[in-house]
């Protein structure tokens, strides 16, 4: 896997829109008029529309997988979705946007790059469209995408597409979000999705296709920012390899070489990397995203959920700390309550001391009458650990910066944290 | 598609993906077992493995479940595989299964033994005490696995429940689980078919030659050609053929779909596969008996 161009070939992206504002059949537009939906696909789905009793093909089938979607015409989870072009693999988090909208859609952009928003042009901005731009904001996604979608049912005016727009730059004064693109669309007929849409000439800008395949997501390699947990410790003691000890994981954020200080953490030890190992391939350094193995000059003990770094920034060692918490259990949150807190690789108990602000995120205002919080609440907590770890602010580093608590009697994954400083 | 160019930086991506939860799945669990079936995927997976151990070997077995029937090949190529890279190797028979009256072999022509490896794989799971399986399914094969997670949970009656799956978020990765529960693990659940080819070319990766084109004697039904065996019943109106295909999935001979192909060379599959306007899946006479027929299989604990 030597000689890879540096660019970006995979883009990750996730879909938010309320329940008809058409983000399925949009999905399938961009399936099908990329030709990345196969013969039998389109048969069966041909098929299920007929029986339904519908005249044209219902391009949404396709994205619901479960007996129970397609029986209720909904979508339970985040399904996820593969399609290529010439210049690049897309895989979209398709998440819905009615039931348990918060934890799907915050689950769907943890792993992207672009959220893809829906508006319906008849509607405009409503409470809905704030909640998913500010989630996307939250989630730090390094574009937003707004598609003002059925545009054939507002003649393909301009001038309301215009007042969209207006709507749309009021709301992220409120928001903040970095790289804004705004498209009008008609997913049903394909306007602007894949093709310049013949309806839309007044729009110069590029379809949604063109702009996915062309936005920058690539990271600034930054090797100040490099990041290191250790996932497992790799001894093979073979005759070949009686001496090697390496620490396998995969680098988050920044770039490394060989010879780089670095200091281990919690130890606080520090040491030079040796050599960084790729299957048999020597490499002199590693970029963020890699899966690698590093070997270092002196032997220290090291386990997994230790964290390397360079030694000349190091995260903070924090025993308490503020997160934007997303909460995703029926079970509400127990202040006082202990849980198992997830950082990286490394695991350690928490305690959730104190909800800072409980933010509604219809309105993005405070909500001061209450701090009981439920499922797809969000809020600012204060967590405590039984051993420090090492975190930096989410926007910095996605990795070192996110955490997620799991219930201790059930296993079950009850919440998503952004460390804020 | 015809202007389809090898797009191969986001193969990298995807296999570091890969590794990452590999390495996880070693990490996070006591007695993981990599299932082994001598298709495609499955080979990828213990390549995938090589690579996130190196230079220690993989660090879990190879788990087999044996339909019984099988083409002659897989089968050595799967002792040979394990030998070369000195892998534990587990074999489990369904013919076992249905010996001990735990599974019941179908009737009739499309009878097929694919269904029935469910209740040997729990079996196998129970006997090896295994905590974790791990698979090469990949959510682009069918719209239930699209919905699958990296670590999926698996009850204590080895049941999936797509509706109440754990969320999975940026690469936290919670396997965590009381007694008598087990996850199954999919490194490769981001990869397409075509990924999983080009990957196949660009590591050089030796594969079985069915894969490659060869004459076999074949039979269409329902629209598939089917790679025929001695113990295949046949409808009055098919036909067994000697032709040039290929096997574009493997796995139980009585519902693996062959393709009519010449394709010798992984760059003439590429540009095949490329072309094709047929989901590999839609070779497999298992997943056309219902609409359903994958979710349901799956929630029972099928892989």
């Amino acid at each position: 896997m030597e000689n890879i161009k540096p660019e970006i070939g995979l883009l990750r992206f996730t879909t938010a829109g309320s329940v008809d504002d058409g983000k399925s059949t949009l999905i399938g537009r961009l399936l099908y008029d990329s030709k990345s939906i196969f013969e039998d696909q389109l048969d069966n789905i041909t098929e299920t529309s007929k029986r339904k009793g519908n005249d044209e093909v219902d391009l949404s089938l396709l994205t619901d997988g479960l007996r129970a979607e397609r029986e209720q015409g909904i979508t339970i989870d985040v399904a996820y979705r593969y399609f290529s072009t010439p210049n690049r693999k897309f895989i979209i988090a398709d998440t819905p946007g009615h039931i348990q909208y918060t934890r799907n859609m915050v689950t769907g952009a943890s792993t992207a790059d672009v959220a893809v928003i829906l508006i319906d042009a008849r509607n405009g901005v409503i409470e809905q469209s704030i909640r998913h731009t500010f989630i996307a904001s939250l989630l730090d996604m390094k574009h937003i995408i707004f598609c003002v979608n059925k545009m054939d049912l507002v003649d393909f005016s301009q001038a309301r597409f215009d007042e969209i727009n207006k709507e749309i730059r009021e709301l992220l004064e409120k928001v903040g979000a970095k790289n804004i693109h705004i498209i009008p669309i008609s997913a049903k007929f394909g306007d602007n999705v894949v093709d310049k849409s013949e309806n839309l000439k007044w729009f110069n800008g590029s379809t949604l296709l063109n702009l996915l395949e062309t936005v920058r997501i690539a990271d600034d390699y930054n090797s100040k920012y490099a990041r290191f947990p250790v996932q497992y410790v790799i001894r093979p003691q073979s005759d070949d390899y009686h001496d090697f000890r390496g620490y396998a994981g995969r680098l988050a954020g920044g770039k490394i070489f060989v010879g780089d200080k670095i200091t281990v953490l919690p130890s606080m030890l520090t040491s030079k990397i040796k050599s960084i190992e790729d299957f048999g391939n020597e490499r002199y350094d590693a970029k963020s995203g890699d899966s690698i193995t590093i070997c270092l000059e002196d032997d220290i003990d090291i386990s997994r959920g230790n964290m390397i770094v360079p030694s000349e920034n190091l995260p903070d060692l924090a025993k308490e700390f503020n997160v934007m918490l997303c909460w995703f259990n029926e079970k509400p949150l127990q202040i006082k309550s202990k849980y198992i807190l997830r950082h990286s690789t490394n695991e350690v108990k928490s305690i959730l001391s104190e909800v800072n602000t409980k933010l509604n995120i219809n309105t993005l205002e405070e909500d001061t009458d209450k701090k009981e919080i439920k499922m797809n609440d969000i809020a600012n907590v204060t967590i405590k650990v039984a051993s420090p770890i090492f975190i930096d602010d989410y926007k910095l580093n996605h990795v070192s910066g996110s955490i997620i608590l799991i219930d201790e009697a059930t296993n079950e994954t009850v919440a998503a944290g952004m460390v804020v400083k | 598609m015809s202007d389809f160019k090898i797009n191969t930086n986001h193969l990298k991506l995807l296999e570091d993906e890969a590794i990452f939860i590999m390495r996880e799945i070693a990490a996070q669990f006591e007695k993981p077992a990599l299932l082994f079936s001598g298709g495609k995927d499955s080979i990828v997976l213990v390549h995938l493995a090589r690579k996130a151990f190196w230079p220690a070997k993989i660090p879990f077995p190879l788990m087999h479940i044996d339909t019984g029937h099988n083409f002659d090949e897989t089968i050595e190529f799967r002792d040979n595989l394990a030998k070369e890279f000195g892998c534990e190797l587990i074999v489990k028979y369904v013919q076992d299964s249905i010996n001990q009256g735990k599974a019941i072999e179908e009737k009739g022509v499309n009878a097929s033994r694919n269904k029935l490896q469910t209740v040997t794989l729990l079996d196998a799971i129970e006997d090896e005490k295994l905590d974790c399986a791990i698979g090469g399914g990949r959510r682009d094969e069918e719209k239930a696995r699209a919905k699958e997670r990296f670590f999926s949970h698996r009850d204590d009656f080895g049941q999936w429940d797509p509706k109440n799956q754990r969320p999975e978020l940026w690469n936290i990765f919670n396997g965590r689980k009381n007694m008598g529960e087990h996850f199954r693990a999919f490194p490769i659940s981001n990869w397409t078919e075509l990924d999983v080819w080009q990957y196949i070319m660009y590591e050089k990766i030796k594969l079985p030659s069915l894969y490659y084109t060869h004459k076999r004697k074949v039979f269409e039904r329902d629209g598939t050609w089917l790679a025929w065996a001695p113990f295949m019943e046949l409808k009055p109106t098919e036909t067994v053929q000697n032709l040039d295909v290929r096997c574009r999935t493997i796995g139980d001979i009585t519902c693996t779909g062959v393709t009519l192909s010449t394709a010798n060379t992984l760059d003439e599959i590429v540009a095949e596969i490329a072309a094709s306007r047929i989901t590999e899946r839609g070779g497999r006479a298992d997943d056309k008996r219902s609409e359903a027929a994958m979710e349901d299989r799956k929630k029972e604990g099928y892989f």
